[in-house]
């Protein structure tokens, strides 16, 4: 099943001389949940737009089954379901009749959408709802009616563009699981876009994190991390006092300092070792400070100040996400 | 793996519009039992539309205001035609007509009517075509369903024209009835030949309007502000430029000793400027095919009067008359609605 369903090669989109996608190139294959995460303003939804055609690419191809977006659009969107962000449905038609205008829209016979609708509607838990105004649904029902209206056409892929946005929390873990049981069920493959990495890191097969028009990093959580961090995921920072040493000349200096480097990095733990003037950057798989501080007030340095960092998932967020939101 | 059958192509059976639909899903072949009537997409958008448009308060508002309107009309013409038959004015061939273009004097007769009331439907009927669909959300998830783009601007305009001419005949056959009715003249078939090539005219007037409020629909977000951009342009139009027109006028005007050329160009340049105005347009068009004593739209010179028969013009004659007039109507609508087709091609569709 490692056929490839969606493919962008080096896909490009500029606004004047704003970049919003820069040389983007990312294959998702076919059955996998896939996550596009990314700050507000990253270029996530103009990257769905491409792929559904709706927006041309300024430089690039997508290709969505082997059928280019951009030249073909139409038998894309036919194989696509799209959920765009904060959807909306027309408020005087019931939930029943904005999924029959769909159907209808798709082709679709209407004893045959009728039947399919009112099943989906069942499933998606708004069986009994389905006689209610659209306007009258509230943003979770709207969200369900949202996923129904996209698996009524019976898509291979389905690309859902922030979905979990203005949900309360329990709804969103609803709606999530929903769309894995309703994804997994079909085999279907289903591209997600937020900027909530916390809610949707648990259904995601393979994430791609998604900054400022570029893919900075792909892969499963684990990976994920490992990369952004470098299998460093602890960080120690000692500045250590080499001019306690009196007399000592620059050679000197530089040979203690290299004793002290390799006895650090002999401590179980310890991965990296980067001396920077009077600062050692210390890279460990754990939290190893005890050792460390031991081994340099052993090898007669002294130490004037201890730093520890740690890295989790709300660095990820700090150093891509929220930065970013700042810095705009 | 199943994708062998999923890229095997079939050409379904044509559908009523006679389009083929290509087809490369297998799931719609396994579904969908044959012989099932589907109606095309674009159909299907333009049936939607209809019915909104059909339900919406502001089409029952509209529909009642021209429907008092008509008849109105129908009691002013009416009453005038009883001051006109006892006349020497019953010899006229043209009786019917007179239903359409008399009045008693209380209140203006149909056509003035319709070139006033004409504006404010295609207006309403058009100034949220595009930017509701965008606040509502409904425009980027309907794009994402296997349609083209110009289906929607196509359908919107397409519909709204479906209703425009529906009203117009019935309510234009309508007075028709309630004239033959109560007066017992039947109307010729040049008269009948009259009236629907007015009916026509109006139907493309008011698309004018409402090709302008499509245009504005799609420039501005906000539903308020492209219908507030619509009634300015028609307040302009309407009240306005005719000052303006009026200020040039008085400005330019030709001393008392000036030539007869001098004179006929001064009048022909008021009149150009003048037509500008879509409604100008309109009323010359629909009064020479309604009263069919109209021999031009411009001043004439003693020497192109001199030998005339004072009489009718045939229906022909008079169509040639207003030609001008009908192409620069239908230019004026068709540059509207290729501006705002190009401008809605060309939009980035966001959700919200």
């Amino acid at each position: 099943m490692d056929q490839i369903i969606i493919e962008l090669i080096s896909l490009t989109k500029k606004y004047g001389s704003f970049t919003a996608v820069d040389n983007l190139n990312l294959t998702i294959r076919k059955g996998e949940i896939f996550g596009l995460l990314g700050p507000n303003g990253a270029g996530k939804s103009t990257t769905i737009l491409m792929m559904l055609g709706l927006t041309d690419p300024t430089s690039g191809s997508v290709k969505v089954s082997d059928i280019n977006s951009t030249t073909n659009p139409l038998e894309v969107k036919r194989r696509v379901g799209y959920l765009p962000e904060d959807v909306g449905f027309y408020d005087n038609y019931t939930g029943l009749e904005n999924l029959l205008y769909t159907a209808s829209l798709n082709s679709m016979p209407l004893s045959t959408a009728k039947h399919e609708a009112e099943h989906l509607l069942e499933k998606v838990g708004l069986g009994n709802e389905k006689v209610k105004k659209a306007g009258k649904y509230s943003r979770g029902m709207r969200q369900r009616l949202g996923l129904a209206d996209v698996l009524i056409k019976n898509p291979e892929v389905i690309i859902l563009d922030e979905p979990t946005l203005g949900i309360d929390p329990k709804g969103v873990e609803e709606f999530l699981k929903l769309i894995v049981t309703l994804s997994r069920e079909e085999g279907r493959t289903v591209l997600l876009s937020s900027h909530h990495l916390h809610q949707v890191q648990e259904i995601c097969d393979r994430i791609g994190l998604f900054v400022g028009g570029r893919l900075i990093a792909e892969g499963d959580i684990q990976s994920l991390s490992q990369k952004l961090f470098s299998e460093e995921p602890f960080k120690i920072e000692a500045g250590i006092n080499l001019s306690s040493q009196k007399g000592a000349d620059l050679s000197e200096e530089n040979s203690i300092n290299h004793t002290l480097v390799n006895s650090l990095k002999a401590v179980s733990g310890v991965i990296n070792v980067e001396p920077v003037d009077n600062v050692l950057h210390i890279g460990c798989t754990r939290d190893v400070t005890e050792e460390i501080v031991r081994t340099i007030v052993g090898s007669g340095t002294g130490i004037t100040f201890l730093n520890k960092k740690e890295y989790g998932l709300n660095d990820i967020y700090n150093r891509y996400f929220e930065g970013v939101e700042n810095h705009e | 793996m199943s994708n062998t059958s999923n890229n095997i192509q079939r050409i379904e059976r044509p559908n009523r519009t006679g389009i083929f639909r290509l087809s490369g899903n297998s799931f719609a072949m396994r579904r969908y039992r044959t012989g099932e009537r589907v109606i095309h997409p674009f159909r299907v958008i333009v049936n939607k539309e209809m019915s909104d448009q059909i339900r919406s308060w502001r089409f029952i508002i509209l529909l009642s205001l021209i429907a008092l309107t008509c008849l109105a009309s129908v009691y002013t013409g009416l009453s005038g035609i009883g001051a006109k038959m006892k006349s020497a004015d019953s010899g006229n061939p043209f009786f019917f007509l007179l239903l359409f273009t008399t009045s008693d004097g209380t209140l203006p007769p149909f056509f003035v009517f319709v070139s006033f009331l004409g504006p404010l439907l295609g207006i309403s009927l058009g100034f949220d075509a595009i930017n509701s669909e965008q606040s509502r959300g409904t425009l980027s998830r309907v794009l994402a369903q296997p349609i083209h783009r110009d289906y929607i601007i196509n359908a919107k305009f397409l519909a709204a024209l479906n209703i425009i001419s529906v009203m117009f005949f019935s309510l234009g056959f309508l007075v028709m009835g309630a004239g033959l009715i109560l007066t017992g003249i039947p109307p010729t078939p040049e008269e009948f030949l009259r009236v629907v090539f007015f009916i026509l005219i109006s139907i493309l007037y008011v698309s004018f309007w409402l090709n302008l409020s499509i245009l504005f629909s799609v420039r501005f977000r906000q539903p308020a502000t492209s219908a507030l951009a619509g009634i300015a342009i028609w307040l302009f139009f309407t009240v306005f430029y005719n000052i303006i027109v009026s200020l040039i006028a008085r400005a330019a005007t030709p001393s008392a000793t000036a030539s007869a050329q001098q004179v006929a160009g001064y009048q022909e340049m008021i009149l150009n400027m003048l037509r500008i105005l879509p409604s100008q347009l309109y009323s010359d068009a629909t009064t020479t095919l309604l009263v069919p004593t109209v021999r031009s739209l411009g001043p004439l010179t003693m020497d192109q009067i001199v030998g005339t028969i004072p009489g009718p013009l045939p229906f022909g004659q008079s169509l040639l008359l207003v030609w001008p007039q009908i192409t620069g109507l239908i230019a004026a609508t068709i540059l509207c609605f290729v501006l705002s087709y190009i401008s809605f091609m060309k939009k980035e569709i966001r959700s919200r």
